[in-house]
């Protein structure tokens, strides 16, 4: 009862505490949005349409109000998750971010699970075999994945398996007329394919996914190699990991059954905080792939300095990220008894 | 010491500088193995792009944005020849002489960047760590949150709106990412003063009375300090995948002002579906390199410097070997 107890007040905490987290990020990005000179509207349409017309768009969005109305504006506005209109296309933000941000999820999660593999793998095996041929092989194979920009991994891809072997599509989602028929339930291509029983526009978005998530998922497993190997080589350092061994417990069950699952710990916490890095990751893969993810969405609402957009696309980051932060100290406080004291 | 008690002539501070300089170096010295390999490969390649951004002028064979000599066009898009070692871009210019400029840029930005970065970022946490209080708390927790948020981001977004009002050069790129790091100085200098402020040689200069500033200046500076060159290193890597971004997103430096590697990739991009790959493999290759060269380079410090992951040249007590020794001899 006590340890139910202490693990759900310590959930509660936290909670509250990712309140003033949020807060920061939302004020953090309200002021870089305003600090910029000329307000959104201008910057949009400047010199576009006429200055009466310019006039009555800003009154009508409310940039001639004063700063501090402007920000709980905005704060009721992320609040009720009302976060405008994009002034490029008129789009809702809600839509953007559902069928954008449907597109962004599918990338990432399966991006996620190919840098699990291949990070924790490799650098389970670099950790095992230090200083041999395999921990030097698996550090470099890393290094060189860390160094690569995901940009560059992308277009050697499309070099090599679109162009010369011509195996994969090299662009988009879906083929055009896969795209143009396609009926979406979720905005989760993969499932609403698997729903419709449409085999062969299911084949076709799987063909477009691998690529770009192979090359997303190797370039942040590069990471993981690196984290896991050194978490992994400090607990082989434990008391509790020497005195398996001098109970004569093999070294591979050593490893596998007393220093692993400890060495994983840090690694949820890092895996999570490298959801920022996969987002950051998302916008070039998807910017390379012309993937219609969220991120490809920010930079054209870049290009067109369309500031209500990107504000909110940020905001929707801000959102994920704190999320994820609390759901990684959920799995921490749950797997480790000594987080939630 | 007793090399230390040789140099009788020089005063007692260099010479106590120069012993505490030697010690501080002892472990680079020291480092065997993969480490060492990694520390001199790293310092190697470092080296080598340091020298191609310092002699660009005379080992690039034109200028970065020329794109004719002597008044012929140089071939739109040629492959590598005798004449364009790696070939030409669609605006005709020199593959090669892009790379070896975006060297120059590469360097400028980045120095700038950590330079700014430390220097912001290292008294920030030394202050918040030391004195803690009501600012410590407020400066943790933005800090926290601007972690947790992609710095690329941060960056973007930084570059961009610098870019409207001042438009975009190495400064503006440099300032993008100066921004995105300094939650990371601030908080790995924080955490390490707040575990040092509770040693007991801390407290024994605080008890003999030594003011905050001397406690801080003679005892928290160093031991922090020497946490930083891997970190910086390890950092200045990450600094040009991320002006590397920056620029193949478009708010890097701009075009006429200096050939940036990232710029040019995405300039290529759009080459792959014809087949060409000249034009974005050897900016590619350039960044992976000088990437892989301080990755090398600070992961080789961590391991020397580190004393957790540090391996003495006496090595650790290996079991399964005395083991089948004494197997042996049984």
């Amino acid at each position: 009862m006590k340890r139910s107890g202490s693990l759900r007040s310590y959930v509660i905490t936290r909670v509250l505490l990712a309140f003033p987290m949020l807060l920061i990020l939302l004020t953090v990005v309200f002021l870089l949005m305003r600090v910029a000179p000329g307000d959104p509207i201008t910057a949009a349409l400047g010199g576009r349409v006429s200055a009466e017309e310019l006039a009555r768009r800003r009154h009508d969005a409310g940039y001639d109000r004063p700063l501090p109305i402007q920000y709980l504006e905005y704060l009721r506005g992320v609040a009720t998750l009302n976060l405008g209109t994009t002034i490029l296309d008129n789009r809702p933000m809600t839509q953007v971010i559902a069928q954008n941000g449907a597109a962004t999820l599918e990338l990432s999660f399966f991006a996620m699970i190919v840098a699990m593999v291949s990070g924790v793998g490799i650098g389970l095996i670099a950790g095992r075999y230090r200083d041999t041929a395999a921990d030097l092989g698996g550090r470099l194979f890393g290094i060189v994945l860390y160094a690569a920009p995901v940009f560059f991994l992308g277009f050697l891809a499309q070099l090599t398996f679109g162009k010369w072997l011509d195996w994969l599509p090299t662009s988009g989602q879906t083929s055009p007329i896969v795209g143009a028929t396609l009926a979406t339930h979720t905005n989760l291509l993969v499932i609403d394919t698997i729903i419709d029983r449409n085999w062969t526009a299911f084949q076709d978005v799987v063909r477009h996914l691998i690529m770009p998530s192979v090359v997303l998922g190797l370039v942040i497993g590069g990471v993981f190699i690196r984290l896991v190997r050194v978490n992994l080589l400090q607990t082989m350092k434990g008391d509790y990991v020497e005195a398996a061994r001098a109970r004569g417990v093999k070294e591979g069950r050593v490893v596998y059954k007393h220093a692993f699952k400890n060495a994983l710990v840090p690694v949820i916490t890092i895996v999570g905080l490298n959801m920022a890095l996969l987002l950051g990751g998302a916008v070039l893969t998807e910017t390379t792939f012309n993937w219609p993810g969220i991120g490809h969405s920010l930079v054209t609402y870049l290009e067109n300095r369309d500031y209500t957009a990107v504000q909110g696309i940020i905001v929707v980051f801000a959102l994920v990220v704190v999320a994820v932060s609390l759901l990684v100290d959920f799995l921490n406080a749950y797997v480790d008894p000594r987080i939630r004291y | 010491m007793a090399t230390a008690a040789r140099v009788g002539g020089l005063r007692a501070s260099s010479r106590q500088r120069i012993a505490s300089a030697g010690r501080a170096l002892k472990p680079v010295a020291e480092a065997r193995g993969i480490a060492r390999g990694m520390l001199w490969a790293g310092a190697a390649i470092t080296a080598f792009f340091v020298f191609l951004a310092f002699a660009a002028p005379l080992v690039s064979p034109y200028n970065f944005n020329a794109y004719q000599s002597n008044g012929v066009r140089f071939k739109q898009l040629a492959p590598p020849s005798s004449a364009h070692w790696m070939g030409t871009t669609v605006q005709s210019t020199d593959v090669m002489s892009r790379v070896v400029w975006g060297a120059q840029t590469e360097l400028k930005v980045v120095i700038i960047a950590v330079a700014m970065s430390l220097l912001i970022g290292v008294p920030l946490g030394l202050l918040s760590g030391y004195f803690g209080g009501p600012l410590d708390r407020a400066l943790v927790l933005v800090m926290d949150a601007l972690i947790a948020f992609p710095y690329l981001l941060i960056a973007i977004v930084i570059a961009f709106l610098l870019t409207n009002s001042f438009g975009g050069g190495v400064l503006t790129a440099a300032i993008a990412i100066t921004a995105a790091y300094i939650p990371l100085y601030f908080r790995v200098v924080r955490n390490h003063v707040i575990s040092i402020r509770e040693e007991s040689y801390v407290d024994a200069a605080r008890a003999l009375g030594a003011r905050p500033w001397t406690v801080i200046r003679k005892y928290v500076f160093f031991n922090v300090v020497q946490n930083v060159p891997p970190i910086a290193t390890l950092n200045a890597a990450d600094a040009i995948l991320l002006l590397a971004a920056l620029g193949f997103l478009g708010y890097g430096i701009q075009p006429s002002a200096g050939a940036e590697w990232g710029y040019d990739i995405n300039r290529a991009v759009s080459d792959a579906s014809s087949g060409i790959w000249w034009t974005a493999l050897f900016p590619g290759l350039a960044i992976v390199l000088l990437v892989t060269g301080l990755t090398l380079l600070g992961e080789g410090l961590n391991e020397t410097m580190n004393p957790v992951l540090r391996r003495r040249q006496f090595g650790d007590i290996d079991f399964d070997s005395q083991n089948a020794d004494e197997a042996e001899a049984s």
